[in-house]
């Protein structure tokens, strides 16, 4: 096989067992690589209704087709599939930087790992010679210590590293996977799966060769895209960087600000990316073989936070400001950073301590159960201190937030549930889904719970091509694609920020993938193993009783709390007829009957007849569900 | 005979550098035809994301790598500077990589014989890793270029600073 190593690694931390088996042609190309060899790979290697902290379940490391070559982004990526401590459905997470080449280069296209070491312990990826070693020394060590130390202790520099921090260790529900120091394998809780198996790191140092089928004609195509990266395409990352939304959306009246409540805030300019990139940003850095460069560096010259030094990109940057209330970037800076110490997802951190403050001015928790922490909405010294009781689950309150905030609402009692804004267990993105409203949709049915990478739904209404403040005829129809397109770019994991350098789409992609493997892909099969990949997926979450029409809801704010700020938005919220207008319209778009559950005949067509069983299930179920109702 | 001062080598600008290793990546498909970073002639490194630099051989005049080799498997080219490695003489001491203070010097992953830069002096355009660098971070300059260009950048700048310094008087 040409780009992919061919095999796949097992190892048993409870038996200290290693094996390998080779990858097959078919499934390589059937489910290309990251996220869908993962899904697949997730499917076939644990049993129903296993708990994501039982050591039956599965953590899979992947890489993609094109890691380990001069691929730009592709080159330099790995991902993470388990099920998610978060959702209990599917967990996905890709990050780049330079870990992900040494894992391919080391000859491995999934690593796949199971059981729970008896002590802390790292797994060492010698090429061929795979070790589980002694961890017990880097105990409640940083990410960022453990890499180091770990380098240190197995005595090369270039050894990389994948780590998780306290969080992990403490089974916080959202806590993160971090590679070369702040790339992380973000969502879905990937680190508390890790923590589970006592396994804290993953080392590697691969040195064996990739090849490509067509070695000229790869170095052509990769040649083209590295120009393109110089253009317009990729402007936006390498200049102002992502938090250019922060004022984009304020505009919109989509700036999701204390915890949905209002949908601008008032502190939006001192937050904004330009604020960042005058005040605070020191370098422009990337990852290994990028063409672009996207990772702005923010040092904090003076007052408290000084010397503080983070990566911020937009998403953190508004979980942790505005939809905290806070408009101080050095505090924000230095949050990021502590949230790298700890190992947690950025996104979710910020939106569980914005829950947090809401319960806090409602009068759902009191100061005696924050341990005195005056956790109003803006205080930014309050931010930095629950964020380090989350990360030691220090605490009553500590304990319940590491928990998401869904199961931390259940602790909490009382109304917290409605201010816990998720979707299936995954905290929201920074989108305020009253008023991007094909968002609010795309987020619902995302199978990884709320994300706005799965089918990058907030871009038809951000754009101005549709009635964002509506739920539509035609709008669930009108996500599909792009869910296949994204779901490719994560199995062949290249950066999302590179999607506008790839002029033809999945045209482009295909024959990337064809020049690479040698294996014959069309624009056309790329797109099905795309949308095989979504229904797998979705399989996996019905299978595990998450995945049918009642788990693709919206949190109770963006359907109760109308949008209160002056201008075209106010007076907005989702409401419930809408929303379930478009679900049907989704369903139908899909093939999926109106429970959400995909037809016999949509999983033949895709070739996952092998799954047929769950759909059964639970048509079975629902005909059971239906007598007993006759009964009463 | 070219002076030593006129010699051309790889340099990367500190400022520009991003650790990104595409340079590794463009020198071992060039050299090796395979991706490769362990066969790359040149070595990017990150301390920190602030500190990145890539590295490689800067065809130095004396070089202690040839001094060192106990077996005159190194030799260099007294015009280009390019140390060549007589890989039937060299048996892998590695008393040159010892010796070279950049690393410049490295162990051949399979072959356990040295390699280094050879400014791919086959290439019609050059080096390859300038070639590819994305951030134009790496040129293929002289010594000579080298303090020109900083001495032009430390006279730029101190203008610049005078100048505002007499507006924010003004």
């Amino acid at each position: 096989m040409f780009a992919y190593a061919g095999k796949i690694l097992r190892v048993d931390l409870t038996t200290g067992k290693i094996s390998t088996e080779p990858l097959s042609e078919k499934l390589a190309k059937e489910y290309i690589g990251g996220i869908g060899l993962g899904i697949k790979l997730l499917m076939d290697n644990s049993t129903p209704g296993t708990d994501p902290f039982d050591p039956d379940n599965p953590i899979i490391y992947l890489t993609g087709p094109l890691s380990g070559t001069l691929g730009p982004t592709g080159g330099n990526s790995y991902a993470v599939v388990s099920k998610s401590p978060a959702t209990g459905g599917v967990g996905n997470a890709e990050a780049h930087g330079f870990f992900g080449p040494d894992l391919k280069r080391a000859g491995y296209d999934a690593v796949i790992i199971t059981g729970k070491a008896p002590k802390l312990s790292y797994l060492w990826i010698d090429d061929d010679k795979v070790e589980i070693r002694n961890g017990e020394y880097l105990q409640y060590k940083t990410v960022n210590e453990t890499d180091h130390m770990i380098r240190e202790e197995l005595g090369d520099f270039y050894i990389r590293v994948s780590a998780i921090g306290e969080a992990g260790e403490k089974l916080c529900r959202f806590a993160a996977i971090i590679n070369d120091e702040f790339r992380a394998i973000g969502r879905a809780g990937m680190g508390g799966v890790m923590g589970s198996k006592n396994l804290k790191a993953v080392a590697v140092r691969g040195t064996h060769d990739v090849n490509v089928a067509n070695f000229e004609g790869f170095r052509e195509f990769i040649k083209m895209i590295f120009e393109r990266m110089k253009g317009p395409a990729t402007k936006k990352y390498k200049t102002l960087g992502t938090p250019e939304n922060v004022l984009v959306l304020n505009s919109l009246s989509a700036l999701a600000t204390r915890n949905w409540t209002n949908a601008t805030f008032e502190g939006a300019e001192k937050v904004s990316g330009e604020w960042l990139n005058e005040h605070y940003v020191k370098k422009i850095v990337g990852c290994a073989t990028c063409g672009m460069r996207c990772d702005h560096i923010a040092v904090v010259p003076e007052g408290p936070y000084q010397g503080s030094t983070s990566r911020l990109e937009f998403e953190c940057l508004w979980s942790m400001g505005p939809l905290c209330g806070i408009d101080r970037l050095d505090a924000v800076i230095e949050a990021m950073r502590i949230v790298n110490e700890y190992g947690m997802d950025g996104i979710s951190i910020g939106v569980v301590v914005a829950f947090a403050m809401d319960c806090y001015e409602h009068g759902v928790i009191t100061k005696d159960q924050t341990d005195g922490i005056d956790l109003r909405f803006g205080n930014a010294e309050a931010l930095i201190q629950i964020i380090h009781k989350i990360g030691k689950r220090e605490g009553w309150l500590g304990n319940a937030l590491a928990e998401g905030t869904a199961k931390a609402a259940e602790i909490i009692g009382g109304d917290a549930w409605k201010y816990a804004c998720h979707i299936k267990g995954l905290e929201l993105p920074g989108y305020d889904l009253r008023t991007l409203k094909t968002a609010a949709l795309g987020f619902s049915v995302s199978f990884r719970g709320a994300c706005h990478l799965r089918n990058g739904a907030y871009s038809p209404d951000v754009k101005g091509k549709v009635n964002r403040f509506k739920i539509e005829p035609g709008r669930g129809k009108m996500i599909v694609p792009d869910g296949h397109v994204y779901n490719v770019i994560d199995s062949l994991i290249v950066c999302k920020f590179s999607r506008g350098t790839y002029y033809d789409g999945l045209k482009d992609l295909a024959n990337y993938y064809t020049l690479a493997t040698g294996i014959p892909m069309t624009d056309a099969e790329l797109d099905k193993a795309g949308e095989r990949i979504e229904n797998l997926a979705r399989l996996f979450n019905i299978r595990e009783g998450k995945g049918t029409r009642d788990y693709d809801k919206l949190p109770w704010k963006i359907e109760n709390v109308p949008v209160p700020d002056e201008g075209p938005a106010k007076g907005v919220c989702v409401n419930e007829e809408e929303f379930q207008l478009g679900l049907d319209d989704y369903y139908a778009a899909r093939g999926w009957d109106s429970n959400g559950v995909p037809t016999v005949e949509k999983l033949d067509a895709l070739g996952l007849g092998d799954y047929e069983y769950i759909v059964k299930d639970v048509e079975k179920g629902a005909a059971k569900a239906v007598v007993q109702g006759g009964k009463a | 005979m070219v002076r030593a001062q006129d010699r051309k080598f790889v340099s990367a600008d500190p400022e520009k550098c991003i650790g990104c290793c595409v340079c590794e990546y463009a020198c071992a498909m060039t050299k090796e035809h395979t991706f490769n970073p362990t066969k790359s002639r040149i070595r990017a490194l990150r301390l920190g994301p602030l500190n990145n630099l890539a590295v490689t051989c800067r065809h130095c005049e004396d070089p202690a790598c040839i001094a060192a080799c106990p077996r005159d498997a190194l030799s260099q080219d007294e015009n280009t500077g390019i140390i060549t490695v007589d890989e039937d003489a060299c048996n892998g001491c590695a008393w040159c990589i010892s010796a070279c203070q950049f690393g410049a010097m490295m162990m051949h992953p399979e072959k356990k014989v040295v390699f280094t830069c050879n400014s791919c002096k086959d290439e019609e355009d050059g080096p390859q890793c300038v070639k590819w660098c994305p951030e134009e971070a790496l040129t293929f300059v002289t010594a000579q270029e080298l303090a020109q260009k900083s001495r032009i950048n430390a006279v730029k700048s101190l203008f610049q600073e005078a100048k505002e310094k007499k507006a924010a008087a003004k």
